[in-house]
């Protein structure tokens, strides 16, 4: 188990002139010792090559990789410490399950008896006791994921566990039973755990904190509470939540927001650079429909069950909101904002309002 | 859900019926024909029951050429295999090295077998043909033309030089077939070279492998053409393998009858290695299921 400290790591995979030619930009972030951490964002948006350093797969053409305070950026994988959960679930098919756990132990030349007891218990905690001498072929897909994260749960000094977006090919019942499993695992082993998904439930669900990408960059580093509620850049606001965070274009002055005629009251004064687009972030979830506020003009209504979700548009800006079960939809409805969820972003940076 | 009987669907299988029957079933039939009976002369005919089968099977000549034909499929199997699977795992995986190589490999392939023959015949001369006369000036005594141990060893090396090359496309193909996470993960578990041998890329290549071996054996076990053109079954019966001795018994002596019943013992032994492979195949894909 180790803390991981990226010293402004950054990558390009070419010669790099400018700043849109790294494929993962300046970051420098220490990631704690035994924590779990999910990076999370769309495809091409870095998260892999970001896993790459980690893993020692690629060296970073600028900073360091540091597992506690040692330099491990030029170590190959196997000379790291860590162990690697894949896309697909990689298995010794000749081998039982008992004996795939056991192999990167036998390899490290650990003593026999050692080696059965640990197997032993990891076993017990994966829950593949029934499975135990089986051939690791004949398994369902989630029981062979489970062995490839045994196998690196196996050695007790394992740096890190990185996770390759692990439950692509699981099925849909089974994700949330493995997820559920994996941080009952991690609180009781306390590795320090990266997860890489594009999967906002997953990474939710798994990790303490959420390291959003996107473009290259890192957007935010979070608690899932924090991306909720302030999301640092509007491309948070969109890829976190169902639906996503609306964005008005609007004009600041002062305290006030003008979108076209209407003018919004802001909980407090918002200053942005001169020349910076300006936009209001507001999750549907903060949309109040009633008798006051904006003129709201219906789309379209999708009811999921539990809330409805209320598309429309207010000065002519695309808008949902979220209805609690049972409300109506008024007639001639108006939009206003609840204070705590209004966000006020500067070229898509959230800026801080004074109160 | 009931089927509807129609009987009339089977004459659609009729075109296919006769065309097997025209050039598998008919030919095959006559054969057993010939085997059963005695044709001294043109258009009378002795039924003489199983007496040929009894003749082959007793004859000293059928067991020599037997036993040499299994030696023969035996050493270029251990030969082949190993050697292929080798050459496999030494070739690059990608880049225009692995295209080069691969052409290079197939060339073996593409030459026709009596052409294969020739070019050994030529090569392996003592007088004149590099291997032969290389062989000699280094001081071995070499002449395959009438030393048995020397027209073996030449059988041999011409056989592993043409078909060396098809176990080692298809372990290529294997190999290729191996998701690179594999590797990865092996690096990660400390997995020694040999072991990633052992627990990734044979495992993986296994069913390429046998099949491999199922063609090689009934390819090396129906050699006529490269042996007849390099030393004509000689010197004296030393590489007469079984279809070299029943192109003679044929052909040559005009024993229709023994020949004939050879042909079937011989074609009744394919089937059965066959069958084998084939059985021990398909079990091993339960098994993983």
């Amino acid at each position: 188990m180790a803390e991981i400290t990226l010293d402004h790591i950054g990558h390009a995979y070419g010669p790099a002139k400018s700043r849109s030619d790294y494929a993962l930009k300046e970051l420098h972030h220490v990631w704690s010792d035994g924590g779990a951490y999910a990076l999370l964002g769309p495809s091409g948006c870095g998260k892999t090559t970001l896993l790459n350093i980690i893993s020692g797969l690629l060296t970073p053409s600028e900073g360091r990789v540091l597992f506690d305070g040692q330099d491990v950026t030029h170590l190959p994988p196997e000379a790291r410490n860590i162990a690697q959960v894949f896309q697909f679930p990689v298995v010794y098919d000749t081998m039982t399950v008992a004996e795939n756990l056991a192999f990167p132990l036998k390899n490290r030349g650990v003593a026999r008896p050692v080696i059965a007891a640990r197997v032993e218990r990891i076993i017990a905690m994966l829950g593949l006791t029934a499975e135990a001498n089986k051939r690791a072929a004949s398994l369902t897909a989630d029981m062979k994921q489970k062995i490839s994260l045994g196998r690196g749960m196996v050695r007790e000094d394992v740096a890190a566990i990185l996770f390759d977006e692990p439950l692509t090919v699981i099925d849909p019942h089974l994700k949330w039973q493995l997820r559920s499993q994996l941080k009952t695992l991690h609180r009781e082993f306390g590795h320090t755990m990266v997860y890489v998904t594009h999967d906002q439930t997953e990474a939710l669900t798994f990790a303490d904190t959420v390291v959003v990408m996107y473009e290259g960059e890192v957007v935010q580093v979070g608690t899932p509470q924090d991306l909720f509620e302030r999301p640092a850049h509007t491309f948070v606001g969109y890829f976190i939540g169902s639906p996503g965070m609306n964005v008005l274009p609007v004009a600041l002055d002062g305290a006030v927001a003008r979108l076209g005629g209407e003018a919004v009251a802001l909980p407090g004064r918002a200053v942005a650079a001169k020349g910076a687009v300006t936009a209001l972030g507001v999750r549907p979830e903060f949309v109040v429909l009633g008798d006051d506020g904006l003129p709201f003009t219906v789309v379209r209504v999708d009811d999921i069950g539990r809330e409805k979700i209320v598309h429309g548009t207010i000065a002519g800006v695309a808008v949902a909101a979220i209805l609690p079960e049972g409300a109506a939809v008024p007639a001639m409805p108006r939009a206003s904002f609840r204070a705590e969820g209004i966000n006020v972003y500067a070229d898509d940076w959230r800026i801080e309002v004074a109160a | 859900m009931t089927k509807t009987e129609n009987n009339r669907a089977w004459f659609l299988v009729l075109p296919v019926l006769l065309l097997v029957a025209m050039n598998a079933i008919l030919p095959l039939m006559t054969v057993v024909n010939y085997s059963l009976q005695e044709s001294f002369i043109a258009g009378f005919w002795d039924w003489v029951g199983t007496r040929h089968y009894q003749d082959v099977l007793a004859s000293e000549r059928f067991h020599a050429a037997l036993i040499r034909q299994f030696a023969f499929t035996f050493i270029i199997l251990i030969i082949e295999v190993p050697l292929g699977v080798a050459v496999a795992l030494a070739m690059p995986k990608k880049g225009a090295w692995a295209s080069l190589c691969l052409v290079l490999m197939a060339l073996p392939l593409l030459i026709p077998w009596n052409v294969v023959g020739a070019i050994w015949n030529i090569f392996a001369l003592p007088e004149i043909g590099l291997l032969g006369w290389g062989l000699n000036a280094l001081g071995f005594d070499y002449n395959y033309t009438n030393q048995p141990i020397s027209a073996w060893i030449t059988v041999i090396l011409m056989d592993v030089w043409h078909w060396t090359s098809l176990v080692v496309l298809l372990a290529y193909a294997g190999l290729q077939s191996i998701d690179e996470a594999y590797y990865r993960a092996a690096k990660i578990d400390g997995a020694s070279r040999w072991a990633v041998f052992r627990y990734i890329q044979l495992p993986k290549m296994k069913t390429v492998l046998i099949i491999a071996f199922l063609l090689r054996f009934i390819d090396s076990f129906m050699i006529y053409t490269e042996p007849f053109v390099l030393t004509g079954g000689g010197p004296g019966n030393a590489t007469t393998f079984l279809s070299i001795d029943l192109v003679k018994a044929a052909v040559g002596e005009f024993n229709l009858g023994i020949a004939a019943a050879m042909s079937i013992i011989y074609f009744l032994m394919t089937l059965l290695v066959c069958w084998l492979f084939f059985t021990l195949m398909t079990k091993d894909k339960e098994g993983q299921a």
